[in-house]
């Protein structure tokens, strides 16, 4: 078991905790440094989609994770940031500035849809994000003039001062520096008290208020930021894919990242990450599967929406803190073998009380 | 005359949205949960009536009545092996866990060889029969959408009303550890509740079936139904009817008068400009908590 003396009061907020955090995250980012000689060309472009998906999640995480806000129509903000990205870039635009324009467009769209937040919640919310993901949708798909309507739209390379990203090794460590960029920034913002504000949010709006956390300025800012890191996420989508058409930011895209950040574990950065991993990985393991099946379900068309069915369903009976909730039961075992006992993580009940009543 | 005409079809559209809103309904207005597999219950009752018809080889009355008691079963069994488990968990994680039930049985239902991916007709007796007045065409479906849709809301409606089960179901649904208290057996009427939104969205299924044909994606009309039952205010039956006409004909004019692209997204522009006017819906009830 691991005893930590605390000595200071900052060593509640410290970033890593103590030395084993140092050694494991240090060894994590000394592979992901190394990956590109490591690994193979098409798991490295895999894990280059995880780094995207992740600074996605992460969003959704600050949003549904640790606000309790839920969103249906995330994918919208990653059109948003996606196009923007698309369309600035092949205006010759560099980089850098479009990635900002496309973080800070997807920021002010997200405030927009904030706004009925601030009157509705729970599935009111999810029905008022599920409308505005159809609309923008639709608005991709009509707006030919800028986005090239269904037909698509092709994406340039990236280019960072007159340096083109071509090659798989050049953009896999673009996504790996803005990705780090955006965990560090979540995390840093979770210990300030803007993210304490937003966990107090999360775990009761009245007590919130009546410590004097105005609701309405945070809501706004957890949707522009959430919206914002979706932006991000699409503008390296959109570069990483390099072919964009509406139907790719459609509704099943938003329910994908909702299960990501369900599936990964909720409320933990962890999460964000593991979810990423979970959603690239796991078509690639139906399709290893395929072969093994008799050709009857391996080759039905259906398979893999009732594999991803039934693996939300088996994480919400019996995990449903996620892929994290799991790890964390994991280590718990063997930090205190042979003393972990069945009821350590057990949840507790409560009786539903009406939403309407609020 | 032309906008006549447009209003009928819009009615009849509305009622279908109608229909599946009221399955969300009764499982918000017993449970407080939003179901997102009703869609996909409706597509899996509109194959359950297909199979009656062709496989049994049942006539259409009775494979009707079949399709939907079959459906109730289901329902029922749904709530008891899936949803009952995490009853007194947060709502979301129910939403989610009904996410991945529609996405089961929609890959289901497509995984059956042969059956799965194609598109079905239902022969349905009126099928293809118009009503002329003057200049204005109705079809028979359109006319059997609109009826049954009136007399289900009616008798709902009045369950919930005036029989102790629809009493005891709306004192379950605004305060569970109260009505166990007062000796209503919650878990119970959870069951059937799901199993009477099962029954309805199996109905809604079976009318929407002669319009639109019976594929394995017919369930995704269910995401418009959310507007509907917004519209009238999620915990309101006659409201879910309400919203699923405003719904409906919304659709239906702007696809005549407004450019092309408009008819499919008016509907959510109706429900969000609802929902910063009128969070609550039109019937819905506004009540404060008190700390």
């Amino acid at each position: 078991m691991r005893f930590i003396f605390k000595t200071d009061y900052n060593q509640d907020i410290q970033l890593a905790k103590h030395g084993g955090h140092v050694f494991w995250y240090s060894l994590l980012g000394l592979f992901l440094l190394a990956a590109p000689w490591v690994i193979e060309e098409y798991w490295l472009a895999q894990l280059t989609f995880v780094l995207i998906y992740a600074v996605v999640g992460l969003g959704l995480m600050l949003l549904a994770g640790f606000t309790g806000l839920f969103s249906l129509g995330h994918a919208a903000f990653l059109g948003v940031g996606a196009y923007t990205q698309a369309v600035m870039v092949n205006a010759g635009l560099p980089f850098p500035l479009a990635l900002a324009c496309a973080g800070l467009l997807s920021a002010a769209v997200g405030m927009v849809v904030g706004l009925p937040a601030l009157r509705v919640k729970g599935i009111y919310l999810g029905m008022a994000t599920l409308a505005f993901g159809f609309i923008v949708e639709e608005a991709l798909a009509r707006w030919e003039s800028v986005t090239g309507g269904n037909s698509g739209l092709s994406v340039n390379p990236p280019a960072l001062f007159g340096w083109e990203l071509e090659s798989t090794n050049e953009f896999y460590f673009l996504c790996l520096v803005v990705a780090v960029g955006a965990t560090l920034a979540i995390v840093n913002l979770m210990r300030s008290s803007t993210g304490r504000a937003f966990v107090a949010i999360r775990d009761s709006e009245i007590s919130a208020q009546s410590m004097g956390i105005h609701l309405a300025r945070y809501k706004t800012l957890s949707f522009a930021l959430s919206a914002a890191l979706a932006g991000i996420g699409g503008a390296l989508y959109a570069h990483k894919i390099q072919f964009l058409s509406p139907e790719q930011f459609s509704i099943i895209q938003s329910i994908d990242l909702l299960l990501m950040v369900v599936i990964g574990g909720l409320g933990s950065i962890h999460g964000a990450f593991l979810g990423a991993i979970f959603l690239i990985v796991m078509p690639q393991l139906i399709a290893l599967g395929k072969d093994h099946l008799p050709d009857a379900i391996g080759q039905a068309a259906g398979l893999q929406g009732t594999v991803y069915g039934l693996v939300l369903i088996a994480f919400v009976l019996f995990e449903p803190m996620g892929l994290y909730g799991r790890w964390l039961k994991v280590r718990a075992y063997f930090q205190l073998f042979p003393f972990y006992r069945r009821g350590l993580f057990k949840r507790q009940k409560t009786f539903q009380k009406s939403d309407r009543l609020k | 005359m032309q906008l006549l005409q447009l209003l009928i079809s819009g009615v009849a559209q509305g009622c279908i949205y109608g229909l599946i809103a009221l399955g969300f309904v009764l499982i918000y207005k017993a449970t407080e949960t939003v179901s997102f597999a009703q869609g996909d219950l409706m597509m899996v009752g509109a194959f359950g009536g297909l199979a009656a018809m062709t496989v049994l080889g049942f006539p259409f009355w009775l494979s009707v009545p079949a399709a939907i008691v079959g459906m109730g079963v289901f329902g029922v069994a749904l709530e008891r092996l899936v949803i009952r488990p995490i009853l007194g968990q947060p709502a979301f994680s129910i939403v989610m866990l009904t996410i991945g039930v529609g996405y089961v049985l929609r890959g289901a239902i497509t995984m059956i060889p042969n059956i799965g991916t194609d598109t079905h007709t239902l022969a349905v007796p009126y099928a293809g029969e118009v009503l002329r007045l003057g200049t204005l065409v109705v079809s028979a479906e359109q006319i059997v959408v609109i009826g049954v849709t009136g007399v289900l809301c009616a008798g709902l409606f009045a369950m919930f009303r005036y029989s102790r089960l629809g009493l005891a179901m709306q004192a379950s649904s605004q305060n569970q550890l109260a009505a166990y208290y007062m000796g209503i057996p919650v878990k119970r009427l959870n069951g059937l509740v799901w199993g009477l939104a099962a029954g309805v969205a199996a109905i809604a299924g079976l009318l929407l079936a002669p319009i639109t044909f019976v594929h394995a994606n017919m369930g995704f009309i269910g995401l418009k139904a959310f507007p509907a039952a917004v519209v009238g205010g999620f915990g309101s039956l006659p409201g879910a009817i309400v919203g699923g006409l405003v719904i409906g004909t919304v659709e239906a004019l702007s696809g005549f008068y407004l450019p092309e692209g408009f008819k499919d997204i008016a509907p959510y522009i109706v429900v969000l400009i609802m929902l910063v006017l009128k969070p609550n819906g039109l019937f819905g009830e506004t009540l404060r908590k008190k700390v």
